[in-house]
């Protein structure tokens, strides 16, 4: 193909600055929390209906557990909260924008796309966050665990939330169909639900390893930590920014993913 | 024209599934200030054009330049060129009309107060200040575009680039649109691209017309050049309550050379001719027979047959 030369004079207009990141992240977050307003309730309380029943049969199988083995269960219970919503409702959810042809809406704005997606993922995370308190709370009293350090929840959903959250969006954004993203979802969810919620020193070396590897392993240990009264500044940080970590890796990902959908 | 504010050269898009090809070769400029328009049948290739010229898909060959800059080279920049409003807008749909009209101010850039002010005019300026509470879904379908459309005025670009944006819309609101639009060119100098397959609407508010048939550009000139190009014949529409008396002349005559849809006959005549015949049947005895007529001089869905557009489904409303 030859290349014609423009006949007309171009009317040159500069372009203005994008516009910035965390302008976009809360104008995102705003709008999904007003999303989520209507479903928020009723998806909150099954999700914590299901930490809290899993956490009562484990109490009624397990009869005499010592502190570490009940912290790990109420930790990783606490945190299964987070990855329903973080994870398995977050990669539908994106699931449903690709599909539904919402990224367009985005793409075609002056807006880093990495912004529109932590927005949208954590206004995610935060509807998790009564959940999450309340489980800990009923399970620390069941198992009878002291509350002194239980404002640790407060970090670790916040580091399940960002870790979780990032894989989510980036399985919905990465899966054609919305049915691959709900049963990605899923079963991210159920290894969360194992890794979490056994303690470590009842895996077998080879899933050991693996519940290393899982995002939302270091926030079930900075609250496992704190409801065994041993947590330290030091390992809530390094186990905080290593979520942190997880969730920059998992976020580029995703942001990936949002520009290839938009273009397919 | 004071110069163009896009120009679009050989540009090609086929898609990869089923191998359609949607835009094959696509030339055109659009001047600064310009209300220009994209008509054409389902399927003609306009909104893969729009959709290249927003940046969202981007083109297997050819060229597109928007205010000097290279939409293909940098998709990006169209983001700060273009207020676009895509056929539905699904992202907004659980906001409040307020909020969703603020939401597009603020990602375009504009601080917190600043949109939330300038979402009150908008909602004001299309009449939706009733319903700024409720969210999008909740709203009737009209409504819910003209949502859409104050969505996609807000935080002024140089470039409005609107993908049937009066779709569903009943002829008032139609008209708070076309007034809006207007302010926005006469006032500021916005450059307004829109995409429609409403011959009328498309004859009402362009000032050029592009009309795309097969992912073609078949023809691209004012309304009126369009129409005088294409031939000097007027159309003369009749309906008929009964059965047409085949056994007047004229009638015989019209029947030869109509276009039968239902009751309805299209019978294009040179203008002479349609204004006798129509003399004879309203003064003779077919008129009894005779439902409504109209008698039009071409439209663009006539430019559009007579250059061998092959589609005849354009909107007449």
């Amino acid at each position: 193909m030859t290349e014609t030369s423009v006949l007309a004079p171009v009317v040159p207009v500069s372009v203005g600055t994008r516009t910035s990141w965390w302008a976009t992240a809360d104008a995102v977050y705003r709008l999904a929390l007003a999303r989520g307003r209507i479903a928020r309730g009723p998806l909150l309380f099954v999700a914590t209906l299901q930490s809290v029943g899993i956490l009562v049969l484990l109490r009624g199988v397990v009869r005499h557990p010592d502190r570490a083995t009940s912290a790990a269960v109420v930790a990783g219970g606490t945190i299964l909260v987070v990855a329903f919503v973080a994870l398995n409702l977050l990669a539908q959810r994106f699931g449903a924008m690709r599909t539904g042809r919402s990224l367009d809406y985005f793409a075609a704005l002056p807006v880093p796309v990495s912004a529109v997606v932590l927005g949208t993922a954590a206004s995610y995370a935060t509807f998790t966050v009564p959940g999450a308190l309340l489980t800990a709370v009923v399970g620390a009293a069941m198992f009878g665990l002291p509350f002194e350090q239980l404002w640790l929840v407060v970090p670790a959903v916040a580091a399940a939330g960002i870790a979780l959250s990032g894989l989510g969006a980036a399985l919905g954004l990465s899966l054609p169909r919305v049915e691959l993203a709900t049963v990605a979802g899923q079963l991210g969810m159920t290894v969360v639900l194992f890794l979490g919620l056994i303690p470590p020193g009842h895996l077998p070396a080879a899933l050991r390893g693996l519940r290393q590897a899982v995002p939302s392993t270091y926030a079930v240990d900075v609250l496992a930590a704190g409801l065994r009264g041993s947590a330290t500044p030091g390992g809530v940080l390094w186990r905080v920014a290593a979520s942190l970590a997880y969730g920059a890796v998992t976020l580029a990902i995703a942001a990936r993913a949002f520009r290839r959908a938009v273009a397919s | 024209m004071s110069g163009a504010a896009v120009v679009v050269r050989e540009v090609t898009k086929t898609y990869r599934d089923g191998g359609l090809v949607a835009n094959a070769g696509i030339d055109l400029e659009v001047g600064a200030g310009e209300v220009f328009g994209l008509l054409g049948p389902n399927g003609a290739g306009k909104s893969t054009l729009v959709r290249q010229l927003v940046g969202l898909t981007r083109p297997d060959r050819g060229r597109i330049e928007m205010f000097g800059h290279d939409i293909v080279a940098g998709p990006s920049v169209a983001g700060h060129l273009v207020a676009y409003l895509g056929q539905d807008e699904p992202a907004l749909l659980d906001l409040p009309v307020h909020a969703a009209v603020a939401t597009t101010a603020r990602l375009r850039g504009e601080s917190r107060r600043a949109a939330a002010a300038e979402a009150t005019d908008l909602v004001d300026e299309l009449g939706l200040t009733a319903v700024a509470n409720r969210p999008l879904a909740r709203l009737s379908g009209g409504q819910r575009r003209l949502a859409c459309v104050a969505s996609s005025l807000a935080a002024r670009r140089p470039l409005l680039l609107l993908d049937e944006p009066t779709a569903g819309l009943d002829p008032v609101a139609r008209r708070e649109v076309w007034a809006a639009v207007a302010r926005r060119r006469d006032a500021h100098g916005v450059t307004v691209v829109l995409v429609t397959h409403n011959v009328l609407e498309a004859e009402a508010v362009l000032d050029r017309v592009a009309i795309l048939d097969r992912g073609r550009v078949i023809a691209c000139d004012t309304p009126g050049r369009l129409k005088a190009a294409v031939s000097d014949d007027v159309r003369l529409d009749l309906v008929w309550r009964f059965d047409p008396p085949y056994d007047e002349p004229t009638v015989a005559a019209l029947a030869e050379r109509a276009v039968v849809t239902g009751r309805r006959w299209t019978v294009r005549l040179a203008a002479d001719e349609a204004r006798a015949a129509l003399g004879r049947l309203t003064s003779g005895a077919a008129f009894a027979s005779l439902d409504d007529f109209t008698l039009a001089t071409p439209s663009l869905e006539d430019v559009y047959l007579a250059l061998g557009g092959r589609d005849d489904d354009l909107e007449r409303v």
